[in-house]
């Protein structure tokens, strides 16, 4: 039997490896939208997971929108990025500097 | 007894492809493990009975997400080993924020606040029951505006990521098709009135 505790635990885990992802690969803009893309897939677990436990539909529909949220998402980044390789031939954080922040 | 030991193998395999996203050197590796990071994720709602947002995990997830991921990824000449550079240096608190989430999600858990008892199992289904009838008389009723902003999201989304990465290359030939379109008879043949020619 699956308990939630179950599916809560390896959300948790699957968010804490993503979040750790980000500090690892924090030089890599490609790198970075995929833990974002992890990070939303921990989240949605725990949406299903509550949603079955709880026996109300409506945490399913919410992982419907952030599907939707996250696809919209990651085109608008890729397509950032593939501009940004244009201009700067580097996807590079660190040659992000051009706001000086 | 079956569903516990196929979750267990596909728990495993997720926390392995996750490691195997942040830690490969090759993005194409990451965006691969990220493939079968969707995949078994999607094995593990089935297994709970969320049959349709599985189905929708693997279509748009690993059908069109993750193969724009690969496509960019394979397009763009990226060189890795400038980027992994300083890898290790923040390593540590890479761990160590992942440590300090999984502490505080297990204290908010088991400190039993949510009203929840976290040890139980679901409810079993009766035999009719569609997770995808469910799913849309929600979405189609109580959820209909939501939806209708979410169509109008996608596509804000597509109009934008055309509008960023359209460009005008000088001397690049393309078609003018109102030009095509409005072009007569007499800007493209003249005929030629003359005598026939005798033969000799």
């Amino acid at each position: 039997m699956i308990t939630l505790g179950h599916l809560l635990a390896l959300s948790a885990v699957l968010f804490a490896i993503a979040v750790a992802g980000v500090f690892l690969n924090r030089k890599n803009v490609i790198l970075l939208l995929m833990c974002v893309e992890l990070l939303l897939l921990a989240a949605n677990f725990n949406f299903v997971a509550f949603s079955r436990y709880l026996g109300d539909i409506s945490g399913q529909v919410f992982v419907f929108f952030v599907l939707t949220v996250a696809a919209a998402e990651s085109a608008i980044g890729l397509a950032i990025l593939v501009v940004l390789f244009r201009e700067r031939r580097s996807i590079n954080v660190e040659d992000l500097n051009t706001l000086k922040g | 007894m079956l569903v516990q030991i196929l979750f267990w193998a596909f728990a495993a395999v997720l926390v392995g492809s996750a490691l195997g996203v942040i830690l490969t050197r090759n993005p194409v590796h990451s965006a691969l493990s990220l493939v079968l990071c969707f995949v078994t994720s999607a094995a593990i709602w089935l297994l709970i009975e969320a049959e349709f947002l599985a189905v929708v995990l693997v279509l748009v997830y690993v059908g069109a997400v993750m193969v724009l991921f690969l496509f960019v990824v394979m397009m763009l000449d990226i060189n890795t080993e400038e980027l992994r550079s300083g890898f290790t240096r923040y390593a540590w608190l890479g761990w160590l924020t992942a440590g300090v989430v999984i502490a505080e999600i297990v204290g908010v858990v088991m400190a039993r606040s949510l009203g929840v008892d976290v040890t139980k199992g679901a409810e079993p289904l009766p035999a009719d029951y569609s997770n995808t009838t469910e799913l849309g008389a929600a979405l189609f009723t109580q959820y209909a505006y939501p939806f209708e902003l979410a169509a109008v999201l996608l596509l804000v989304a597509i109009v934008a990521a055309i509008a960023l990465t359209m460009r005008k290359r000088p001397g690049h030939k393309v078609q003018d098709v109102a030009k095509q379109v409005a072009v007569r008879p007499q800007d493209r043949i003249r005929i030629v009135k003359m005598d026939p020619e005798k033969g000799a």
